[in-house]
């Protein structure tokens, strides 16, 4: 870890946001696992609780947006504090999309629960995306928190297994539409929830780029660099 | 969505070079100022050096007009070449050197005569002028230092008539009168406040298309808003060298990370 500031307080600023940014975290992190609970077992109170809580992690978003303002204005960060705060600018947008997309999630269940039972498995469909994301969400604020880029660069490319699961699933929805259309409602319902974990897993993957780009300073965004660990982690 | 291959930064490229430091060693007295310095001074480009109070920077500047000969028991040792010389070397005629390689201090240096005159008085050591060639020569240069529309109506004032950055743009004036090659500026700024300080920092921006600038500076910010290499020194070693944006952005060593985000120490 780097020294201290000469400045106290510009030691404790960047601290208050290091940390708020993890609280944020954890926030959509409960979110989301509510949400997929809530999928699994639809209940529309909670549901609406899940969809209620957004407000507080938008609010977060634009706290932390002055902070950095006031930050950049009143300090010139620059080498690692800078990337620091570019990072946690781009961070906060990412945290506050994956709340979004928990919100979707949520969603889709009360409109199942309105619904009443579902003709198809929809729990079962989504379990192993919605499991993946959950750990690549977990590790990507751990690799946040604790500045590993290398944690951050095994979880890049664990982002391909969701992608190959949400194609899984999308055939299988396909399929039970083919077959009988009664399960249409539901395989819809399914598939944009499959839709919202898969943008969670390339949030989550978005901020573990960022991770390395305040370690290494190399923007990896748009580049090989997954693909040419892959042979490494995968 | 395009992909492209992770490139390393480019390495400091292939810009001709102005001035060559090579192994350069610097005494005040038994006292080791600058140690085995290597280091290239990029032509039309603008290199700061940086570095906490006492850590050569300025002597390394000084040494590039051999400033430091004007003070007995201060000696430089290792080769600095300019135009193909060593001008360490004992037989160089350090007035057209210093003509050549100018300087501007942190606190401006007016001369106590008429703004003309201290223009024209650095001009007349080296070249002799008609009075009409004298007088275009005069308004090249204040215009080159952006005080020209400032000072036309008021030639004959006092040079210290003027005010702080006035004054420092009229040693920027006289020092690119005599047409140098390079200009070193020792902190040229931090007796100014901040809207003249902008003006002399526009002002290198525009120099540096004739000319070749060094710049030591206090100021971060200034270092990172107008140089195009930074040095980083620190006791008497050259730390880092390399272009300005990646040295703010992602120093490779961690001292010059420490000492410009203010963890030095």
């Amino acid at each position: 870890m780097p020294s201290e500031h000469s400045s106290k307080q510009y030691e404790l600023d960047l601290e208050a946001i290091r940390s708020k940014v993890l609280l944020m975290g954890g926030m959509v992190e409960k979110q989301f696992h509510d949400a997929i609970a809530c999928f699994r077992s639809p209940n529309a109170i909670e549901a609406d609780r899940i969809i209620a809580a957004d407000v507080e992690v938008n609010h977060m978003e634009v706290a932390l947006d002055d902070a950095c303002s006031h930050l950049i204005v009143k300090r010139q960060p620059a080498a690692n504090d800078l990337r620091t705060v570019m990072a946690t600018i781009k961070a906060i947008t990412d945290l506050e999309r994956i709340g979004d997309e928990a919100t979707k999630i949520a969603r889709a269940a009360r409109t199942m629960h309105q619904r009443g039972m579902t003709p198809i498995a929809h729990e079962e469909l989504v379990r192993v995306m919605a499991d993946t994301a959950g750990q690549l969400l977990h590790d990507a604020l751990d690799s946040f928190a604790r500045l590993d880029e290398k944690q951050a660069a095994e979880l890049i490319v664990k982002d391909e297994i969701i992608d190959h699961e949400f194609r899984s699933v999308m055939r299988n929805v396909i399929t039970f539409m083919m077959e009988d259309p009664r399960t249409i409602s539901a395989s819809l319902d399914t598939l944009w929830v499959a839709k919202a974990i898969e943008r969670i897993g390339d949030h989550a993957k978005n901020v573990a780029e960022y991770v390395i780009y305040v370690v290494e300073g190399k923007d990896i965004r748009h580049t090989d660099y997954a693909a040419s660990k892959q042979l490494d982690v995968l | 969505m395009t992909t492209q291959t992770l490139q390393e930064p480019a390495a400091v490229s292939t810009v001709p070079v102005t001035i060559q430091v090579e192994n350069l060693n610097f005494f005040y007295g038994s006292f080791q100022g600058l140690k085995n310095i290597n280091l290239d001074i990029y032509e039309k480009k603008v290199t700061a050096f940086i570095g906490p109070s006492g850590c050569g920077k300025s002597t390394l500047l000084r040494t590039l007009n051999r400033m430091y000969d004007l003070y007995p028991g201060q000696r430089a040792e290792g080769k600095i070449i300019y135009g193909g010389n060593n001008i360490l070397e004992p037989g160089v005629d350090v007035n057209i050197l210093r003509a050549k390689v100018g300087m501007v201090f942190q606190k401006p240096t007016p001369f106590p005569m008429s703004i003309y005159d201290n223009i024209a008085f650095g001009v007349k050591l080296y070249e002799n002028l008609s009075k009409g060639e004298m007088d275009e020569r005069v308004e090249w240069a204040l215009n080159k230092a952006a005080l020209w529309t400032e000072v036309k109506d008021k030639l004959n004032k006092s040079g210290l008539s003027l005010s702080g950055g006035q004054q420092q743009r009229l040693c920027i004036a006289r020092g690119v009168a005599v047409k140098p090659d390079v200009l070193l500026l020792d902190e040229p700024t931090s007796a100014l406040d901040p809207i003249s300080t902008v003006k002399i920092e526009e002002l290198i921006s525009e120099l540096k298309e004739d000319y070749t600038i060094t710049i030591v500076t206090h100021n971060m910010q200034q270092a990172a808003r107008c140089s195009d290499y930074t040095a980083y020194m620190y006791l008497g070693e050259l730390v880092e060298f390399g272009e300005t944006d990646s040295i703010f952005i992602n120093p490779t060593k961690k001292e010059t990370q420490d000492y410009i985000t203010g963890r030095f120490g």
